[in-house]
């Protein structure tokens, strides 16, 4: 159990980690080290690498946006071999819809809410 | 004289600075990175297993599917209240990485562009960070359906 979570948070951690790096050493923005990280998850889960990592680390794999690259690429793959090429356009948004509606639907609730504070 | 003095002071203080500074702050922010994201991994897996343990009807996938729709609910509160902004001064791409600071970049400029209208304002700018992000993504996913499926008719 302790162990578990020494996993989870030393890959999560060192993800973070690596990302911290680019943003130290390049002059990366926060979408540019977004994009570099999913892409990562894409091109690894095609390699069928990243299910040996998400084996070890649990959700210090899955939660990063390595995580959810490689989900996509795993939903794609699974849709293409069961449903063809219309399974491969629409598998990768099948398996993150959920993440993604609800990201929309909290985005819009919070824009008619909360009023933006003046920043510091 | 005095004022050519001071200026010389002020270059090697400036020297000085060039030469420590920068490694500090990298080792810190490294180390803040390293926890922060670690952190909230842990806080998915505790979810994780909770959901296992008070309701063990569900399937694994499901599961799978449920953490980051709690993560996601999590941040937008933490942006809305304004903590999850002071969790990235800390923690840098420890906070940007895991799927809460996506959900950060979605939720934090629909509140932000809120004065230029709901169509205009809340919706149009919702996605100026995550967007290329998706589109990426989605563009990505859809080459290794197709890779997956040239393997599949090859072999």
């Amino acid at each position: 159990m302790l162990i578990t979570y020494l996993r989870v948070f030393v890959v999560g951690g060192s993800i973070c980690l690596i990302g911290q790096v680019l943003i130290n050493t390049t002059k990366l923005t926060a979408a540019k080290i977004l994009v570099i990280f999913l892409l990562s998850g894409v091109v690894l889960e095609v390699l069928g690498i990243y299910q040996h990592i998400i084996d070890f680390g649990h959700a210090g794999a899955t939660v990063p946006i390595v995580g959810f690259g490689s989900l996509l690429a795993k939903g794609a793959m699974s849709a293409a071999s069961e449903r063809g090429i219309l399974g491969a356009i629409a598998g990768g948004l099948e398996t993150v819809s959920v993440c993604l509606s609800a990201v929309m639907v909290a985005g819009l609730l919070s824009g008619l809410i909360i009023s933006s504070r003046t920043k510091k | 004289m005095l004022a050519g003095m001071m200026y010389m002071e002020d270059q090697r203080y400036l020297e000085l600075i060039k030469q420590r500074a920068p490694k500090t702050r990298h080792l810190r922010t490294m180390i803040a990175a390293f926890f922060v994201g670690g952190f909230i991994c842990c806080i998915g897996q505790a979810f994780n297993d909770l959901c296992a343990y008070f309701f063990p009807a569900l399937n694994p996938s499901t599961i799978k599917q449920i953490v980051p729709l709690v993560l996601v609910v999590l941040a937008t509160l933490l942006t809305c209240i304004g903590i999850y902004d002071k969790i990235g001064e800390i923690g840098g791409a420890g906070s940007i990485i895991p799927i809460t600071g996506f959900a950060n970049s979605i939720i934090s400029p629909a509140i932000e562009h809120k004065r230029e209208g709901i169509i205009n304002g809340v919706c149009a700018n919702m996605f100026k960070i995550a967007g290329p992000v998706l589109v990426i993504g989605i563009v990505a996913s859809v080459l290794s359906g197709i890779i997956a499926l040239v393997l599949k008719s090859v072999t």
